[in-house]
Parts: structure tokens; C-alpha cells; sequence
């Protein structure tokens, strides 16, 4: 029963980081786009990241 | 002109490279070359030693021995070890006070060296304590530990209030906090702008209250500063002390992480207005089916905000060690050439990544706190589109 709970870890963490990637690639555009509001976007780029990253160590720990 | 020109054949093979690169090329070469010889010079002397002492395949062992090495690092402990003797098994480092309180016995109080590292037990009045993977438990007078079916340990365990490593590394962190801003605070009492290590601190000071606390508890911030300020830098220099050789591992300690959160969880509670309870318990705006099932969920949102602050915070730091710890594991473990300088480098990459995680979690978790403060104390006058969905 070990291992499928690691593969189930292992999808969740892709799944996280293709939304790190999304909202990373999002942040940077917007950025791009109005340099002015740099510090507003980081600010919300970092909580949703740490939003996701709770979801990844979530999976994390049940394996 | 032509004294370069002597030099030209240098290049032939690559003619855009101008000289500079080319040193510097040669340079790191030279040193590549110096750190695989040093390395494979140690290695070879470290499998030699291997040999000699033991008859038994080095491999296998390296890796369980850095296992248990990383595992001990993760664990709190009662010795401050400094460095130990491979070899010998000694180990050099202070002997930190226990404080243990029995139910049956009463509360008793001795130095860790007594257990000499887990390999003895200590009486008293009768009774047998042992340190077994850095707990005490109560055992027989043989020091048998009994396991349960699932391999816990089934011994019964007196109340420890030790004086362990990790509160050492918390004493440490609230010293140096106590000292660098009762100078800050001292240096306003001059003049307007502080002297000293206080022109360092007073930008962070800042940055949390006009990037932190203002964007995200509105108004009634300066009620909440002195936790944010407190919360942001002890998580910050716990962080960095367990970046320094003395092996500190106290944000990577779930209790440790826990404490703080439910710190954050009382305030937000306390902190929480009228409208704060009504959205949690008679969700205003939906119709009252909706109502009844957002009930629950609200009631586990309240609890969910805080886990998470603990899990992030003790994963994060946690992870950081294990991937430092396991990359120079691995030099032991592989022995060769190129792992070495390879696993080297990686290791100081990581490091560097982590100096930046250290700073990035004690700003998170500052910053989420505050996003949780704010929820709580926002003032609704009406449910117009600039409802926060948070």
C-alpha cells in the first residue's frame, strides 16, 4: 500500500507546481505589463504561492 | 602589437575568447583539478580507515549512518553538541539540564551528561529513566524498551520541561532580539535617526509596517505591530541560527511551529468583531440553505488558517535541512571524484536558496497573520463587489 500513496503525493506535487508555474508566469506578465504595481503583485503572487505550497506539503505528509 | 601576438596561438582553437575568460578558464581548471585531487586523497583515506576497522561493506553503513545523522539533526536534543569524534565516538559539546516531573516520583532535576549520550540510565529514588531518540522514558531497572504492534514505543513518559537545544536557540534569538532593538529604541531617544546597527534594522522595522501590517489590517494596525514585529524577526533569526554550523533546528520543530501559530490564532480570535462572527456563523447575502452549509466550513476555516501557518513554516525549514543534510551525505556516501566538488557546490547553492527561504517564511508567516488579523478586524458597511474573497 506504499506506493500508490506516493504516486498520489507525487501527482499533487506536479499538480503544485504547474500552478507555481501559472502564477509565477502570470505574475511576471502582469509585471511586464505595469512595472508601478510591482510590489502589489509580488505581494499577492507570494500568498497564493504559499496558499499552493500548503497543499503540496499537505500531500507531502501523508506519505 | 606584436608581443600579443606571440600569445595569439593561445587562442587558435578558440579565437572569440578574449584573455580575461580564458585566465579565468585556466584558473578554475587548476582549482577543479586541486579540490578532485584533495578530495580523492580524503576519500581514499576515509575508505582505507573503513577497512581497517571494520570487515563489513562500507556502503550500505554510510547510508544508514547518515540517515540516523540527519534524523538526529531533525530531533531536538538534550546535549548542545558541538562536534563529535567519528572515530572514538566521543563527543565534544555541553551536557543542558534536565528538568523531568514524574506523577509518581516528583519533579527532579540533573544534568543530561548522566545519560552519557543514551547509554546509561539514571536512578533515582528507585526509579529508571533512559534517553532513547532524544525522549525520556520510564523504564525497568535492565533499560528494556517495549514497542507495540505499529513499533511505537509503548514506556511511559515523565513530564520533560528540560532545558533542551531548541530552547537554547529560542533564549539565544530573544536575547539578541532584546539587545538589537532596545538599542534601536535608545537611538531614537538621541535624535531622529537611529546610530549604530539600529540604520540596519529600522528599514525591516519599516517594510513590515508599511508592506505588512497597513496594506493588510487597514487602520488598526499599530494595535497589532508589536506582534508582527516580534513574530517577524524571531522566526527570521531562528532561521539564520539554523543556517550557522551550531546545528539549530527550532522553526524545523513542529512544537516550536505550533506554539507560534496558535499565538496568531488566539489574537485573530480575540481580535475578531461583530461582522467577523456573523460571517462565520449567519453568513450574510446567501439564502439560508447556503447559510447552513457554509456554517461548518467557516468553523473549520477558523481552525485551517493557523495548521497551515505551522505546517508551511515547519515543512519549509524542515525540508531546507534534510536537502543540505542529504547532499553532503551523499559525498560521503558515493566516495568519488567528481561527487565530491559536485555535491560541494550544490551544497553551497542550496544554502544560498536557503538564506533567501529563511527570510521569505519569516515574511510569510508574518504576512499571512496579518492577512488573518485583517480579516477579523475589517469594518463591512455594505456587501458592494469589494467583498475579500480570501
Amino acid at each position: 500500500m506504499e506506493i500508490p500513496v506516493m504516486v498520489g503525493a507525487g501527482l499533487v506535487i506536479i499538480g503544485a507546481g504547474i500552478g507555481l508555474g501559472k502564477i509565477g508566469g502570470a505574475a511576471m506578465e502582469a509585471i511586464a505589463r505595469q512595472p508601478e504595481a510591482t510590489g502589489k503583485i509580488q505581494t499577492a503572487m507570494i500568498i497564493i504561492a504559499a496558499l499552493l505550497e500548503g497543499v503540496a506539503f499537505a500531500a507531502l505528509f501523508a506519505v | 602589437m606584436k608581443t600579443e601576438y606571440r600569445f595569439n596561438f593561445l587562442f587558435t582553437f578558440a579565437p572569440k575568447l578574449s584573455k580575461a575568460i580564458f585566465m579565468q578558464f585556466i584558473t578554475r581548471v587548476c582549482l577543479l583539478a586541486i579540490m578532485i585531487l584533495a578530495n580523492s586523497w580524503l576519500g581514499l583515506a576515509k575508505s582505507e580507515g573503513d577497512k581497517d576497522d571494520q570487515g563489513h561493506g562500507g556502503k550500505v553503513n554510510t547510508e544508514e549512518e547518515v540517515e540516523a545523522y540527519i534524523d538526529h539533526h531533525l530531533d531536538d536534543s538534550h546535549y548542545f553538541n558541538l562536534f563529535s569524534d567519528g572515530e572514538t565516538g566521543e563527543h565534544f559539546g555541553i551536557p543542558l539540564p534536565v528538568i523531568i516531573y514524574d506523577f509518581d516520583n516528583g519533579l527532579h532535576f540533573f544534568s543530561s551528561s548522566k545519560f552519557h549520550h543514551g547509554e546509561d540510565l539514571v536512578e533515582i529514588d528507585g526509579q529508571h529513566y533512559k534517553l532513547y531518540h532524544s525522549k525520556i522514558y520510564k523504564t525497568d531497572a535492565e533499560g528494556t524498551i517495549t514497542y507495540d504492534e505499529e513499533g511505537f514505543v509503548e514506556n511511559e513518559k515523565p513530564l520533560d520541561f528540560s532545558i533542551t537545544k531548541n530552547l537554547i536557540g529560542m533564549i539565544l534569538a530573544s536575547v539578541l532580539l532584546l539587545w538589537m532593538f532596545t538599542s534601536l529604541a535608545k537611538s531614537y531617544k538621541k535624535g531622529q535617526i537611529p546610530t549604530g546597527f539600529g540604520r540596519a534594522l529600522e528599514p525591516l522595522v519599516i517594510y513590515v509596517r508599511d508592506d505588512i501590517a497597513k496594506p493588510n489590517i487597514g487602520p488598526k494596525y499599530k494595535k497589532y505591530m508589536s506582534f508582527l514585529l516580534t513574530v517577524f524577526f524571531f522566526i527570521w533569526i531562528l532561521n539564520l541560527l539554523g543556517m550557522t554550523p551550531l546545528g539549530f533546528n527550532v522553526t524545523g520543530n513542529i512544537a516550536v511551529t505550533f506554539a507560534l501559530a496558535l499565538v496568531t490564532f488566539i489574537i485573530v480570535q480575540f481580535s475578531g468583531n461583530k461582522d467577523y462572527w456573523k460571517h462565520i456563523f449567519w453568513m450574510p447575502g446567501v439564502p439560508i440553505p447556503m447559510k447552513i452549509v457554509l456554517m461548518p466550513i467557516e468553523i473549520l476555516g477558523m481552525f485551517t488558517k493557523p495548521f497551515a501557518l505551522m505546517i508551511r513554516l515547519f515543512a519549509n525549514m524542515t525540508a531546507g535541512h534534510v536537502v543540505i543534510m542529504s547532499l553532503l551525505g551523499l559525498i560521503v556516501i558515493m566516495q568519488n571524484w567528481i561527487a565530491g566538488p559536485a555535491f560541494f557546490g550544490f551544497t553551497i547553492m542550496i544554502s544560498v536558496i536557503e538564506l533567501l527561504v529563511a527570510f521569505l517564511q519569516a515574511y510569510i508567516f508574518t504576512l499571512l497573520s496579518a492577512l488573518y488579523i485583517g480579516m477579523a478586524v475589517e469594518e463591512h458597511d455594505d456587501h458592494g463587489d469589494d467583498v475579500p474573497v480570501v
